[in-house]
């Protein structure tokens, strides 16, 4: 190849690569500098100041707090998601495809109308408001596990259905008991998913911003909820700097330990999957009966009371809190009407979806070829998903409040799309990017020797090929866009609210109506989220497939 | 003296069209001898060789040792062992904790397993490879381990199910020579499947031919 025509196609590669990196440089890695810059340097390097937000009891509480919180959310998910794992991937009835889907719901749902459907559930006149679980410790982990429970019975459940049966038999012709063999030759077996499963949930459940700031009320803050409390508060950016640098190092952590059991599950697994499933029989009905059961009303009942709550009026139930969604509250409680704040919000996510999709097909296009520039640009995109969104909202109000080369930012609502879009970017990366790369390489080299030019080759084969995930991660990032609170939550400028964030303000204002408002509002966000949710995954689909 | 006796086995796979895979068997293996079960893939073999070991459980008929009835006998009280077509070594353990695997469940101490094991690597000739991950093997090392592993605790009968299957041709021979000879060492009654009638002649000194889930006379 002559040196010229390398030249152009290393300058073509770099200025395509260029878009999704300035995106990031400017509105994620410099964001994210800034924080750690904060967290340590306060006009001089001022060691003595972070020492003291590190050992204020505020922040100990916090961390204490986290990882508690953390640590029950996990071992209730484990405990439901394990024999969950095993009654909907390892065996095999009727209906099981339905069922599997309805129990992916919970991890669709927006943080904040989960926080909001556990609210109705245990809060003050609630149907479970006896127990006296409101703003407790108790509450919040339930609803961590109401989220996670689904993502153990995934990790779980596939590497389950994918053990070999005969492996436990070989125990048993060696005298070992059902008990034994399960002990000796399952568990080993499960073990690294298990603890791959334990780790991810652990980090969500550590994040999980949105779950603990409104269901935890004053008492009950992970350090997360207590970044938001310092900025939102306090006033204190410092303070707020510091304790991101905490969560960032917590996090990291967490992905360490991860990473580890990832590889551990590898390495013991091998190459071989057999299809590990088998038909339930009626004696298999005294395990999936109690574990659907349990499965069932946990995911019933605080939805149920949520859509109960936003129909329950004074002296009965109707579609009051309904209607007043498209009317004027009082200024104190929001400055618009819930409908306008749902707009905002579908504006928002327009935007945020397009702009995630469209770097995403770039990466995407970028990675079809393997190679070590293209997996460092996969890596570098999907950074977002290590750093909390709560720091990613903080360092963009820290940084871009401001004019950036003649673009004013100050309070603009754009900073919220470009936030979301962030966010959205790994997920919207992760589908795209095996397909691109399940296109046959012979196929393009078919095209050009057709006489395709390069982008003929994309717009003839791959495009085509990509429309349907790219369907799917327009409808995931749009959907993630929509619900989005931890970011957004710092960005959003009170007189131009998002559905979330106007859910989050009609919660904290006293009243019956309001409260019946923020749920009705809940049922809206979600109802939004699984309709598009729903919608692309029928994008869903094998590359080439149908060829 | 009679070994195995199984009369009139029955295999039926459920499901909405139920396959009759094994129809009305009957054979016998006397102790100490080796019968080969010999016929095509699909035709039923395997399927009931899992019933005399227990794995799966016969539609009708009966499976008797010595004149006992052990059909309803759970598959870790029957004391029969069996070397599987792909291994299935437990991917966890090492060499030596697989071979040592049947002893720990029969309650042996540390001292004895240790030594039952070193008898039986020797046998199969693999001596000193104990300490070995099994995923290190190759495959016909993981068969010699898998043949260990299910003579350790001593099993009534053995059964092997298309145990040369997975490796190739030249290995095969050689292996299934060295699977006569310990056979014939360890004294081991045994049931052997294959679909290779060299195989079958090599490692046993009788054939049973069988088609479509019958025996063919």
């Amino acid at each position: 190849m002559p040196v010229g025509r390398r030249l152009t196609r290393h300058l073509t590669w770099w200025g395509l690569a260029a878009v999704p990196l300035v995106f990031l440089g400017v509105f994620f890695v410099w964001p994210l500098l800034t924080v750690l810059i904060r967290g340590l340097w306060d006009g001089g390097f001022d060691w003595a100041g972070t020492w003291a937000v590190v050992v204020d009891s505020r922040t100990a509480d916090a961390l204490v707090t986290t990882a508690l919180l953390a640590s029950l959310g996990t071992a209730g998910s484990l405990a439901l998601g394990i024999p969950g794992a095993y009654v909907l991937y390892r065996l095999r009835w009727r209906g099981q495809a339905t069922v599997r889907g309805i129990a992916a719901v919970p991890f669709v749902l927006p943080t904040i109308v989960v926080a909001t459907a556990f609210t109705a559930l245990l809060g003050r006149s609630g149907p479970l408001a006896f127990l006296g679980w409101d703003q407790s410790v108790w509450a919040i982990a339930l609803a961590m596990v109401f989220y996670n429970t689904a993502v153990v019975m995934r990790i779980v459940g596939g590497t389950w259905a994918s053990l070999d049966p005969r492996t436990a038999d070989a125990a048993r012709t060696l005298g070992a008991n059902r008990r034994q063999a399960w002990w000796h030759v399952t568990v080993p077996a499960l073990m690294p998913a298990v603890a791959s499963a334990a780790s991810v949930v652990f980090l969500f459940c550590a994040t999980s911003f949105g779950v603990v700031l409104v269901m935890g009320g004053t008492r009950i803050n992970t350090i997360e909820t207590e970044i938001w409390l310092q900025v939102n508060q306090y006033l204190d950016m410092r303070a707020a700097a510091v304790l991101s640098v905490i969560q960032l190092a917590f996090v990291v952590g967490i992905l360490a330990v991860s990473a580890w059991a990832r590889r551990r599950r590898e390495r013991v697994l091998g190459t071989r999957t057999v299809d590990g499933t088998r038909p339930a029989t009626v004696r298999d009905l005294r395990v999936m009966v109690p574990v659907l059961t349990v499965l069932g009303l946990l995911m019933a009942a605080p939805l149920f009371s949520l859509v109960e709550r936003s129909l329950r009026i004074p002296g009965g139930h109707g579609i009051d809190h309904y209607v007043a969604l498209f009317t004027d509250p009082p200024r104190s409680v929001l400055p618009v009407s819930v409908w306008q704040a749902t707009m905002n919000s579908l504006v928002t996510a327009v935007i945020a979806a397009g702009i995630a999709t469209a770097l995403g097909l770039i990466v995407a296009a970028l990675n079809a070829a393997r190679g070590r520039r293209a997996a460092t640009l996969d890596a570098l995109v999907m950074m977002p998903l290590g750093v909390s969104s709560v720091v990613v909202g903080l360092g963009m109000l820290l940084t871009l409040n401001r004019s950036v080369v003649g673009f004013d930012l100050r309070g603009s609502w754009w900073l919220v799309a470009f936030a979301q879009a962030v966010v959205a970017l790994p997920l919207v990366v992760r589908t795209l990017i095996p397909q691109a790369r399940a296109i046959d390489p012979r196929m393009r080299s078919a095209a050009s020797t057709l006489g395709a030019r390069p982008w003929r080759v994309w717009a003839s084969v791959d495009w085509p090929l990509l429309r349907r995930p790219f369907g799917l991660a327009l409808g995931f990032a749009f959907a993630i866009s929509l619900g989005e609170f931890g970011a957004t939550s710092f960005l959003a400028r009170p007189d131009r609210p998002t559905l979330p964030t106007a859910i989050f303000r009609l919660l904290g204002r006293p009243g019956l109506e309001n409260m019946g408002m923020a749920f009705a509002a809940a049922v809206l966000l979600a109802f939004l989220t699984a309709g598009i949710m729903m919608t692309s995954e029928r994008m869903r689909t094998t590359v080439g497939g149908d060829l | 003296m009679t070994g195995l006796s199984v009369e009139d086995l029955s295999v039926t796979y459920g499901g909405r069209r139920p396959v009759e895979a094994v129809r009305s068997v009957s054979l016998e293996v006397a102790a100490g001898e080796t019968v080969a079960l010999l016929g095509p893939s699909g035709c039923g073999k395997s399927s009931l060789l899992s019933a005399v070991v227990g794995i799966i459980s016969p539609a009708g008929g009966r499976v008797l040792w010595e004149g006992a009835d052990v059909t309803h006998t759970p598959v870790h009280k029957r004391g029969f062992g069996m070397v599987f077509q792909d291994g299935q070594l437990f991917p966890h353990r090492t060499v030596a904790r697989n071979v040592g695997f049947g002893l720990e469940m029969a309650g042996l101490d540390r001292g004895a397993r240790a030594e039952r094991v070193a008898e039986l690597l020797e046998l199969v000739g693999l001596e000193g490879l104990g300490e070995r991950p099994v995923t290190e093997l190759s495959g016909g090392q993981r068969q010699r381990v898998a043949l260990a592993r299910s003579l350790a605790p001593r099993p009534r009968l053995l059964a092997l199910d298309e145990p040369l299957s997975a490796l190739d041709a030249e290995l095969r021979g050689r292996l299934a020579v060295d699977v006569r000879d310990i056979l014939t060492a360890s004294g081991t009654t045994a049931l052997v499947v294959t679909h290779d009638p060299a195989e079958a002649e090599v490692m046993a000194s009788r054939v049973l031919r069988m088609r479509d889930g019958e025996l063919v006379p």
